[in-house]
C-alpha cells in the first residue's frame, strides 16, 4: 500500500487513542483533510525541485510503535550533551522515557506535548499557541494531523532557564522501519531566555523517516538560542520544519549541524512580527556518500528596523548533494531592514553536487540586503604552505576545512556544543585536529 | 540650490508619459484575427515559402496547441487572447528598395521621431540597419558594402528565398519549436526577422542594426533572428525596439538564435522600449522572448540589454557553453516604472571544459512595478574548470515597488569556482547629501548615482548604441538622468 494511503487509512486506528472531542483534535482532522488533498511533496513542486522523497516514501513504516521499549543510559550516553547539567526530554520510538529524561514544572514548564495537549491547566496557552504558525502545507499538515508527542517548553516572562534542555528522539529499530511525528511546541514569554539542544537518533541500521514539527513563540526581548545537531545513521531520514515567530527586540538563532543522515531536509521559518528583531540562521554541512541534506530558509521580515543573518557553509564529498535554498521577503513597511545571507559551498568530488537557490523578493526601498553564494575549492596555495611547514596533506586539508566552517562554528554559545561540533567535525574529516575549541 | 526632493521626482516619474507613442498612418495590410493552421499556410504563402518552411511551421503550431502557457514567472497579467490577435501585419506599399529614397518618406520620419534617422546612422554610424515594422522588414542598408565581404544580411523571409540551405542547417537547431509556448507560438507564425552570416574568419567591419517597431493595432509582432558566425568570425548585432501607445495589450514574442562556430564571437545588443503602457497599467507590450546563443570551441557569445519598456517582460537570454574555454556573459540593465513587470535574467550552460560565464544584472524599478531576475548557472560534471561570477543588483525607488532575485545555481563538477552576489539598495540619503554639498542638485546627483549604478552595463554597449540607450534610460527614468 502507498504510505499516504496506509497514513490515511490508519487515521481511525489513531482516533481511538485520543480525545476525539478536543479543539486539538478539530485541528488534527482538517490537517489531515489538507493533506489528504495535497499528499506527499514532488519534484514538481519548486519547493521540492532538488530533493525527492520518492525512496524514502517507499519503505513500509510502522507507524505506531506500541510499546514503550527501555534502552540502557550506558547505550545512549554519547548521545547527549552530558559533559553538562541539562533538563532532558527523551522519546524512544516516539513515545516519553521518563527512565531517561529530565523535566521540571518549577518556574517553568519543560515537558511533554502529549500531557500539555490532555490537561486542562495547559489548555489556554494550546488555545493561543498551538499549530498557530505552522504552515498548512504538506508535510506539516501531515504532523499536524498525527500530533500527539514531543516537547512541550513554557517559560514565563523574566525567566532565564539556567541549564539548556536537550530534546533527545531515539529509534531502536525494533520494527522494520519507522516513520515519527513528532510535535514541538516551544513558548518563551517577555525577557526570558533559554538554550535548546535537539537530537534525532536512530540506534540500528533501520530505516526511519523523521517528520518533526517545531513551532517557536518569543515574546519581546526573549532570547532563544537553539542547536540543531543532526548526526544520524545513514538509513535515517529527517524532514525538520521549524518555524519560528519574533516579537520587538527578540533574538533567536537556530545552528544547524548536518553531518549524518540519508535524506535530511530543513524548512527553517522566521517570522518577524515586532520591531528591532535580529534573526540568526546558521549551518554546517558536512557530508558523502549518497547523503542529501536540503537546507529551505525563509526569513519574513514584516516590520521596520529589524535584521536577519544567514550563514551557511557546506562540504560536499562523493556523491552527496547538497541543496540551499534561502529566501529574504522584505515586505513595503520593513523600512531600515538588514538582511544579510550568505552561503559557501565546497566541492571535494567530481560526483558531488550543488544546487543554491538564494532568493531576494523586496518590496521596500530604504533597506540593506545582500547576498552572497559561493562555490569552490581549497586554496592549493595554503595547502602548500602547509605541506612545506611539514603538515601532511590530509591534516592540511582538515584545518583549512575547520577553518571555512568555523565563523559558523565561533557563534555557538555553549562550550561544550561547540567542543561536541568540533569533535564531529575532526571524525568526519578523518583527523585528529588536536586541539578542543 | 533647487529644492528637488525624492518625492519630487517619484511624482514626475509616476506622470512621465511614453514620448515615442505616435501612431504612424501607413496603409497596412493585416491579416484577420485568429489563428489557425490556415493562417499559418496563409502566413507561409505569403512570404512564398518552400513546402519543407510551411511543415516545419504547421509541426510548431500542432506542438503549440498542445502547450500551455507558462505561468512560473513572478509577473501577473491578463492573458494575452491568441484568437483575438492578429498574426500578420505588414505595411501595404511593401517597398523594393535599393536605396533609401524609396523607402517611405513617412516611414522615414518614424524613425526620424525615434531618434533613429536612418539615413544619418547610414552616413555617420556606419551601421547597417535591417528595419522591422509590424513583422515585415523595410529596409536593409548597407547590403552592398557586406556582400563583398561575403556577409548575408537580410531579412529572414528573403533568406529562406536565397539562402534556403543555411537557413534549414540552423534555424530551430537552438531554440526547437518545441522548447516552449512562445518559442512554438512564433515559429508557427514568424513573419519576419532578420538573417545574418558571417564566413570564415570574416571580421565585420559594421555594427548590424535591426530596428522593430509594432505600429498598427490588435496585432502581434514575432520575428525570428538567427545570426551565425563561422569559424574565426565576429559581429556585433544591435536590436532596438519601440511601439505606439495603445490602450490594449499588444503581444511580441520574438525568437533569436545565436551561433558561433569554433573561435567566433558574437557581441548582441539590445535597447527595448516597447509601449509600457500608461501609468495606471492600462495598455503596453507584452514581451515573451527567448533568446538562446550556442558556444563552440574558444568561442564567445556576449548579450548586453538595456530593458526599459513593455508592460510584461519576461525574457531570458541564455548561452549554452558547449565547446571548450567558450566564454558566455550577460550585462543587463532593467529599468520598470509605474505598473511595469519585467522578469529578466539569464541562463549560462557550461558544457564544455574552462567555460567561463559573467553575469552582470542591474535592476531599477520605481513606481508600482516589479522587477525580478531569475537567472540559472549550470555547471555539468564534465565542465572541468568552469568559472562563473555572478552579480545582480537592484535598485528601488519608492516603497511601492518590489525587486526580487530568484538566482538557481547548480554545480556538479568540483572544479567550479561560482560566485554569486546581490545587493538591493536605495539611492543612499549620504549620498545625496555629499553631492549636494558639492553644489550638485538633487536631480543631477541622482542622475550621477543612477549613471553610476548602470555603468557597468552601459559601458559594454557599442558606442552608437549607448548613446541611444542613455537616452531611452532617460525617457523611462526622466528627472533622474542627466
Amino acid at each position: 500500500m502507498e504510505l499516504q494511503d496506509k497514513l490515511l487509512s490508519s487515521y481511525v486506528a489513531f482516533e481511538n487513542h485520543v480525545d476525539v472531542n478536543s479543539d486539538v483534535h478539530e485541528i488534527r482532522s482538517e490537517a489531515l483533510q489538507n493533506f489528504e488533498k495535497v499528499g506527499f511533496p514532488s519534484r514538481k513542486l519548486e519547493a521540492w525541485k532538488y530533493t525527492s522523497l520518492n525512496s524514502v516514501l517507499k519503505q513500509d513504516y510502522s507507524l505506531f510503535p506500541s510499546k514503550v521499549e527501555a534502552i540502557e543510559l550506558a547505550d545512549v550516553k554519547k548521545y547527549f550533551i552530558h559533559e553538562i547539567d541539562a533538563y532532558k526530554i527523551v522519546f524512544i520510538n516516539g513515545k516519553y522515557s521518563s527512565f531517561l529524561s529530565q523535566t521540571t514544572h518549577e518556574h517553568y514548564d519543560v515537558c511533554l506535548m502529549s500531557s500539555a495537549l490532555t490537561n486542562p491547566k495547559y489548555k489556554a496557552v494550546i488555545d493561543k499557541y498551538f499549530n498557530k504558525i505552522a504552515k498548512q502545507d504538506n508535510l506539516t499538515s501531515l504532523n499536524t494531523a498525527f500530533a500527539t508527542e514531543g516537547a512541550y517548553i513554557n517559560i514565563p516572562k523574566n525567566t532565564e532557564v539556567k541549564k539548556p534542555i536537550q530534546i533527545l528522539n531515539f529509534t531502536t529499530g525494533s520494527q522494520e522501519a519507522t516513520m515519527l511525528q513528532p510535535r514541538n511546541l516551544i513558548v518563551v514569554g517577555e525577557n526570558a531566555q533559554v538554550q535548546i539542544i535537539e537530537r534525532h537518533q536512530s540506534l540500528t541500521a533501520n530505516p526511519v523517516l523523521s517528520n518533526v514539527v517545531t513551532e517557536v513563540f518569543a515574546d519581546k526581548a526573549a532570547n532563544v538560542d537553539y542547536y540543531k545537531i543532526q548526526n544520524d545513521e545513514t538509513t535515517a531520514s529527517l524532514v525538520d520544519n521549524t518555524y519560528i515567530e519574533q516579537q520587538s527586540n527578540s533574538v533567536v538563532s537556530v545552528h544547524t549541524f548536518s553531518f549524518g543522515g540519508n535524506i535530511t531536509r530543513n524548512n527553517l521559518n522566521f517570522y518577524q512580527k515586532g520591531e528591532h528583531i535580529d534573526s540568526i540562521l546558521k549551518g554546517i554541512t558536512i557530508i558523502e556518500g549518497k547523503q542529501h541534506v536540503d537546507h529551505h530558509t525563509l526569513v519574513h521580515h514584516i516590520e521596520p528596523n529589524c535584521e536577519s543573518h544567514q550563514d551557511y557553509k557546506g562540504i560536499f564529498n562523493e556523491r552527496s548533494t547538497g541543496v540551499f535554498n534561502g529566501k529574504v521577503i522584505v515586505e513595503k513597511e520593513a523600512q531600515k531592514t538588514n538582511a544579510y545571507q550568505q552561503n559557501n559551498n565546497v566541492l571535494i568530488s567530481d560526483k558531488a553536487t550543488i544546487n543554491a537557490k538564494p532568493q531576494l523578493e523586496i518590496f521596500a526601498d530604504d533597506v540593506k540586503c545582500s547576498h552572497g553564494c559561493t562555490i569552490g575549492q581549497l586554496d592549493e596555495d595554503a595547502l602548500f604552505y602547509m605541506q612545506q611547514r611539514g603538515i601532511p596533506k590530509k591534516e592540511g586539508k582538515a584545518l583549512l576545512m575547520y577553518a571555512f566552517a568555523n565563523t559558523v562554528l565561533e557563534s555557538v554559545k555553549i562550550p561544550e556544543v561547540k567542543q561536541r561540533i568540533t569533535k564531529l567535525i575532526a571524525k568526519k574529516l578523518g583527523v585528529n585536529l588536536g586541539f578542543d575549541l | 540650490m533647487s529644492k528637488y526632493t525624492e518625492e519630487q521626482l517619484e511624482e514626475e516619474l509616476k506622470t512621465q508619459e511614453y514620448k515615442y507613442g505616435f501612431y504612424t498612418d501607413i496603409e497596412s495590410d493585416t491579416f484577420p484575427i485568429g489563428l489557425n493552421e490556415d493562417v499559418v499556410r496563409a502566413i507561409s504563402k505569403k512570404k512564398n515559402e518552400p513546402e519543407w518552411m510551411t511543415e516545419w511551421r504547421l509541426e510548431a503550431f500542432r506542438v503549440w496547441e498542445q502547450m500551455e502557457e507558462p505561468e512560473w514567472a513572478n509577473v501577473h497579467y491578463e492573458k494575452p487572447k491568441f484568437q483575438d490577435i492578429a498574426y500578420y501585419s505588414a505595411p501595404k506599399k511593401k517597398p523594393k528598395l535599393n536605396s533609401l529614397d524609396e523607402v517611405d518618406p513617412e516611414l522615414l520620419d518614424t524613425f526620424k521621431r525615434l531618434g533613429i534617422s536612418v539615413d544619418e546612422q547610414k552616413k555617420l554610424a556606419n551601421v547597417a540597419v535591417d528595419i522591422v515594422m509590424d513583422s515585415v522588414s523595410v529596409a536593409t542598408t548597407f547590403k552592398k558594402t557586406l556582400g563583398e565581404k561575403g556577409i548575408i544580411f537580410m531579412p529572414i523571409s528573403e533568406a529562406i528565398q536565397e539562402h534556403p540551405e543555411l537557413v534549414k542547417k540552423y534555424l530551430g537547431t537552438i531554440v526547437p519549436t518545441t522548447d516552449n509556448f512562445y518559442a512554438a507560438l512564433n515559429s508557427a507564425v514568424f513573419s519576419d526577422g532578420s538573417f545574418c552570416y558571417i564566413p570564415k574568419g570574416v571580421k565585420c567591419p559594421m555594427e548590424l542594426s535591426t530596428y522593430f517597431r509594432i505600429n498598427e493595432g490588435g496585432t502581434g509582432q514575432f520575428e525570428r533572428t538567427l545570426v551565425v558566425a563561422d569559424k574565426g568570425s565576429y559581429v556585433s548585432y544591435l536590436e532596438g525596439c519601440t511601439a505606439p501607445m495603445r490602450d490594449e495589450n499588444q503581444l511580441h514574442a520574438a525568437v533569436v538564435e545565436l551561433i558561433a562556430l569554433d573561435d567566433a564571437e558574437i557581441k548582441y545588443s539590445t535597447v527595448q522600449n516597447w509601449y509600457p503602457g500608461n501609468k495606471e497599467g492600462k495598455g503596453g507590450v507584452y514581451n515573451f522572448v527567448t533568446k538562446r546563443g550556442l558556444c563552440e570551441n574558444n568561442a564567445k557569445i556576449s548579450w548586453t540589454q538595456v530593458e526599459t519598456g513593455s508592460a510584461v517582460t519576461w525574457k531570458y537570454p541564455s548561452c549554452i557553453l558547449k565547446g571548450n574555454n567558450s566564454v558566455g556573459e550577460f550585462y543587463s540593465i532593467a529599468v520598470t516604472n509605474n505598473h511595469q513587470q519585467a522578469d529578466t535574467g539569464t541562463k549560462m550552460i557550461h558544457l564544455g571544459k574552462n567555460t567561463r560565464s559573467t553575469i552582470i544584472s542591474k535592476g531599477i524599478s520605481a513606481g508600482q512595478s516589479q522587477n525580478s531576475y531569475r537567472g540559472l548557472v549550470q555547471i555539468n560534471s564534465r565542465a572541468e574548470n568552469a568559472r562563473n561570477f555572478s552579480q545582480c543588483d537592484s535598485l528601488l525607488m519608492g516603497n511601492a515597488c518590489g525587486a526580487h532575485t530568484f538566482p538557481y545555481i547548480e554545480a556538479k563538477n568540483k572544479s567550479a569556482q561560482i560566485e554569486h552576489e546581490a545587493t538591493t539598495s536605495k539611492i543612499g540619503e549620504d549620498q545625496l547629501f555629499y553631492c549636494n554639498q558639492r553644489g550638485i542638485d538633487t536631480e543631477k546627483a541622482i542622475a550621477l548615482i543612477v549613471n553610476g549604478f548602470s555603468k557597468e552595463v552601459l559601458n559594454k554597449l557599442p558606442m552608437e548604441f549607448a548613446v541611444e540607450a542613455q537616452k531611452l534610460l532617460e525617457i523611462s527614468l526622466e528627472g533622474s538622468v542627466g
